[in-house]
């Protein structure tokens, strides 16, 4: 097991909104397996994924990852396992536009323990041609694919994707899909895409499905589909 | 290179004009940090080694005639080191090629060799032969103004006799670092020199065998300079001792004390306002970008950077903004302490004075600096990396709006949606447009400050050479006169008006607080050398008592109707008191005023004059000076405009050249505030203003609402800057209030209306330059990119 969430609670002040983002989630994720989290905007997946990965402190429950306990970890505790262990892929990319698709992968290759070479984890993406465009250079597809290598270059254990093709064409987020579906099976990292998107669902090992800050339902695939197969 | 450096480099270059912005300021501090410490440094270092070298005396006095006889008499006065008695006689000169009347010191010094105190500094040349009579050695200043060299004749008329003496040397001594005649303010190295000769020679010479009239002492460790002085005077009184002083009495010590005084304000206020300015820039600056990498610091936090990598990031780009600015600063302060070097070295005439850059005063500029940037920055680092990056990613809250006090009070219909867009932006975050509203009315301040400095020195110059002092000639003489000479000066060639003065050297006490100086006894309405009240108005003198220079009387805690213990220094050295009757208003000096014939009374003598003004026809001028040199008893003659020449140029060196430099440099930090300020405000609207054009509004339009939020900003800042600027003149009146001038407290509308001009000026510039910015604006692309 690589997550291990028990009654997870989360609430946070917008402006002058309270927001009840989870309301007791339970959910387990396991070693090498690509689970895709579905739900609306506002289902509180969004916030799920970002305290599994440590970028955020539930406000009631637990969390573990592997033997490790996050849910009262301090701040430099979630440093060290975001820097250790986690990759994200963000759904509007964050690259930094000063930089270019080969810097913003050596960005995390440079603080890393076992890091792949930035052309090597741009050339897993299909992007060993645009190594030193900048992002203002590259399309919406491209960047993403840039964001994904930046994630996996430090060889995480685990990929938290949150809604990755959200701001993409189909065709383009099939690529994206292809990209990730290439690290899990080849590298064996855990993966976990968050989307609204039904039809992603399709390819993962097992769909989470959330709905108002509480898992509603858990379903396994049989079988995996390819990412090319899919339509929408 | 690692890839976070790579960003710190291009968010630099991206930065480049509020970078340069914000680095000239820094430079600006740097430089005149760096400008006024070294330059404090190098003056009282080289004037420290210059007084040990050359034995520099603790206290000096001046008598009649003593015996050699009673040398050892002062010698056994406790607390007395060494004694150098001289022979000193004021001569008249003329110089090959020079038609000005010359006036001169002529001192003595042992036959062939080095006095004990006051040695002198070879520049060129060798000090005048054992048992020469016709040699003397001159002060470098005078050698330099009219190009005289070892070897070289000079005439000089020695009580009456005229001689002609050789140049054997060319000197300098610690005595005459800044080298001016008794009654002036200022050197005029072409009309006043100071010459040494061998005692014998010069005893004779002036009829001073086996006598003295001058003595210097230096003082054993620990004793003081007022026990030795008491003693002194109670030995001298009946040689006609006109008081012994100490090193703070001194002219030349007391001038060169006096600007030391002045650097070292100089040396904290300066740097400190601009360093202030940096740091509060920096503060908005830095708070800005940061506040705008929001995300990217959200991203770098999720794949693992710690606090400090990301702290470090930002200490960083400040860290080169200072680093520039330093460098800058460094250079231009090297380059313009040189300059200053070179204009002190005219002043003051030291063996050496070179402009070095410290080690210790370059990381004292560094760190000052350093320490504004981090003061400036510290908070919006720690801002951005105090956020969780889950936070850090959110899109920020809708931003909270409410209706401007300002549209509670103004009727609807007058504020069109764009004045409504820059009132509610002003009013959304009232501490950054205070902040901001600050920092311009601060360089306000600064230009209203500089602008102040040059109109009162002018103003000041006007008031002495204008309603003060009347007169083109000053005439003294050697001893007391009788006043019918004043009918003798009204028939010599091209005399206008006559007016005669008793001058005599008093030591005034009040409480504790004593002062050196001298009483002017004039006429009743003297109309040559005006005494002006509080409303600069000619006062006329009450048949008794005594009027004091304003700032004197101030400075003794005097008020009209009080008491003064007057020590009188010549003569019958009687102590009297006078009640004081008035005071005076003047710039220039600090004096003592009496009616002559009041002053004759308490002196105990007829009708008796010190020197005399005259108003004469100028084209007579050549004529009338050859009459008035051959005049018995005639010690010096002094003119008028000379005098204020040479003043106009001090200014023009010194004070108003720093109020240029100031002027230049406050203009630039009004520059980078309101271009830094402008240039935020863009990139936080951008998008909104794009929004507006795409519904339509023309760039015009879209521009005003910038532009206005710029010049809402100035015009608000204004009246804050004027406010402040009044302050700042203030405080540099009272930092730079000395005996020698004192600049007044006069703020004319022309410093202010220059201040505003050049403000809204930079304003202007920098909202140009961002309109452009906005012209250039992709609205699409704008519209597009993901908040």
């Amino acid at each position: 097991m690589v997550f291990e969430t028990r009654g997870l609670t989360k609430t946070y002040r917008m402006g002058e909104v309270e927001i009840h983002a989870l309301r007791g989630v339970d959910l387990d994720l396991y070693a090498a397996e690509l689970v895709v989290m579905l739900g609306a905007s506002g289902s509180g997946k969004s916030t799920l994924l970002n305290i599994m990965g440590g970028l955020d402190t539930a406000t009631g429950g637990r969390v573990r990852y592997r033997d490790q306990d996050l849910t009262r970890a301090s701040d430099h505790a979630l440093t060290e396992f975001r820097r250790d262990h986690v990759g994200f892929v963000f759904q509007f990319y964050n690259l930094i536009a000063s930089l270019t698709a080969r810097e913003n992968v050596a960005i995390v290759t440079d603080i890393s323990r076992h890091p792949m070479a930035p052309e090597e984890a741009l050339g897993l993406v299909g992007l060993e041609d645009r190594l030193d465009h900048f992002p203002s250079q590259l399309s919406g597809g491209e960047q993403q694919r840039v964001a994904i290598a930046r994630a996996i270059a430090k060889q995480p254990a685990v990929l938290l994707c949150d809604e990755p093709t959200g701001a993409l064409d189909s065709k383009t987020g099939i690529r994206v899909l292809e990209a990730l579906e290439h690290i899990n099976r080849e590298m064996q990292t855990t993966v976990a895409i968050i989307t609204h998107n039904e039809v992603i669902g399709e390819m993962a090992d097992r769909v989470v499905r959330l709905h108002d800050g509480r898992v509603v339902d858990i379903h396994t695939n049989a079988q995996r589909r390819a990412p090319a197969e899919l339509h929408w | 290179m690692r890839a976070l450096n790579r960003k710190l480099f291009r968010d630099l270059f991206a930065l480049k004009g509020q970078a340069a912005a914000i680095a000239a300021v820094i430079a600006s501090g740097v430089m005149t940090l760096i400008i006024s410490v070294s330059t404090l440094d190098a003056l009282s270092l080289t004037q420290q080694r210059f007084y040990q070298d050359y034995h520099f005396a603790d206290v000096f006095a001046d008598l009649k005639r003593a015996p050699d006889s009673l040398t050892e008499r002062l010698r056994e006065i406790p607390g007395v080191n060494q004694v150098e008695t001289r022979v000193q006689a004021p001569v008249r000169m003329e110089v090959p090629g020079f038609a000005d009347p010359v006036r001169g010191l002529l001192l003595s010094i042992p036959d062939g060799r080095q006095p004990v105190l006051n040695q002198l500094h070879l520049r060129e040349g060798r000090l005048p032969d054992s048992g020469r009579s016709d040699q003397v050695a001159i002060s470098d200043a005078f050698a330099e103004a009219h190009a005289l060299r070892a070897g070289d004749g000079l005439r000089v008329i020695i009580n009456g006799r005229m001689t002609t003496l050789r140049v054997s040397g060319v000197v300098l001594s610690p005595e005459f670092i800044y080298q001016i005649a008794p009654t002036d303010l200022l050197p005029d190295y072409e009309r006043y020199g100071i010459l040494w000769m061998n005692r014998r020679a010069l005893a004779h010479a002036y009829g001073m065998d086996g006598a003295f009239n001058n003595v210097v002492v230096s003082l054993q460790a620990g004793a003081t300079s007022a026990a030795v002085i008491d003693h002194l005077d109670r030995l001298l009184a009946r040689y006609g001792g006109i008081g012994a002083y100490g090193r703070e009495d001194q002219p030349s010590h007391r001038f060169l004390h006096e600007e030391l005084r002045q650097l070292r304000a100089q040396a904290v206020i300066l740097p400190t306002i601009f360093l202030l300015v940096s740091a509060f820039l920096l503060n908005v600056v830095m708070g800005r970008i940061i506040r705008s990498q929001r995300e990217q610091v959200a991203v770098l936090k999720a794949f693992g950077y710690r606090n400090r990598d990301i702290a470090a990031h930002y200490g960083m780009l400040t860290g080169l903004i200072v680093l520039a600015g330093c460098a800058l600063g460094v250079g231009l302060g090297v380059w313009a302490g040189t300059h200053l070097a070179a204009i002190y070295t005219e002043y003051f005439r030291f063996p050496e004075l070179r402009f070095r850059l410290q080690a210790w005063v370059l990381v004292l500029a560094v760190a000052v600096a350093a320490g504004a940037a981090m003061l400036g920055t510290l908070r919006s680092v720690w801002s951005s990396v105090s956020l969780p990056p889950a936070e850090a990613m959110r899109p920020e809250p809708p931003a909270r709006f409410r209706r401007s006090l300002l549209e509670r009070v103004v009727p609807d219909r007058w504020l069109d949606q764009g004045t409504r867009i820059v009132l509610r932006n002003l009013g959304r975050h009232p501490a950054k447009a205070g902040l901001s509203v600050l920092g311009i009315a601060m360089s306000v301040g600064l230009l209203v400050m500089g602008a102040y400095q040059i109109g009162a020195v002018n103003h000041m110059l006007d008031t002495q050479y204008r309603l003060v002092l009347r007169m083109d000639v000053h005439l003294t003489f050697s001893d007391p006169t009788p006043a019918r000479v004043a009918a003798e000066l009204r028939h010599q060639p091209g005399v206008l008006g006559v007016e005669t003065y008793r001058s005599v050297p008093v030591r005034l006490l009040a409480g504790h607080r004593e002062y050196r100086t001298a009483i002017q006894g004039l006429d009743e309405r003297p109309r040559l050398r005006q005494l002006l009240d509080a409303g600069r108005q000619p006062q006329s003198l009450p048949p008794e008592g005594l009027l004091l220079t304003g700032y004197l009387a101030r400075d003794l805690g005097l008020e009209v109707g009080d008491s003064v213990q007057v020590e009188v220094l010549e003569g019958h050295r009687r102590t009297v008191r006078l009640p004081l009757v008035g005071v005076v208003d003047e710039p220039l000096g600090v004096s003592a005023y009496m009616r002559r014939d009041a002053l004759n009374r308490m002196m105990r003598e007829g009708p008796v004059v010190s020197g005399a003004w005259l108003l004469v026809d100028r084209s007579l001028e050549p004529a009338l000076f050859e009459r008035l040199w051959d005049l018995p008893g005639v010690a010096g003659i002094g003119m008028i405009a000379d005098a204020e020449r040479n003043i106009r140029e001090y200014m023009g060196d010194t004070i108003l050249m720093f109020a240029l430099v100031f002027v230049l440099l406050a203009g630039s930090i009004a520059f980078a505030v309101v271009y830094n300020n402008a240039r935020i405000a863009f990139a936080e609207r951008a998008r909104e203003l794009a929004t507006l054009q795409v519904l339509g509004y023309s760039r015009a339009e879209v521009s005003a609402i910038l532009v206005g939020e710029i010049m809402a900003l100035t015009v608000v800042a204004l009246p804050v800057g004027w406010a402040i600027g009044t302050g700042f003149a203030w405080a540099l009146n009272q930092a730079f209030s000395m005996d020698m001038f004192r600049i007044p407290l006069v703020l004319t509308p022309g410093a202010y209306g220059f201040a505003t001009a050049a403000v809204l000026a930079a304003s202007a510039v920098a909202a140009v330059l961002v309109v452009r910015r906005l012209h250039r604006l992709d609205k699409v692309s704008v519209l597009k990119a993901v908040e």
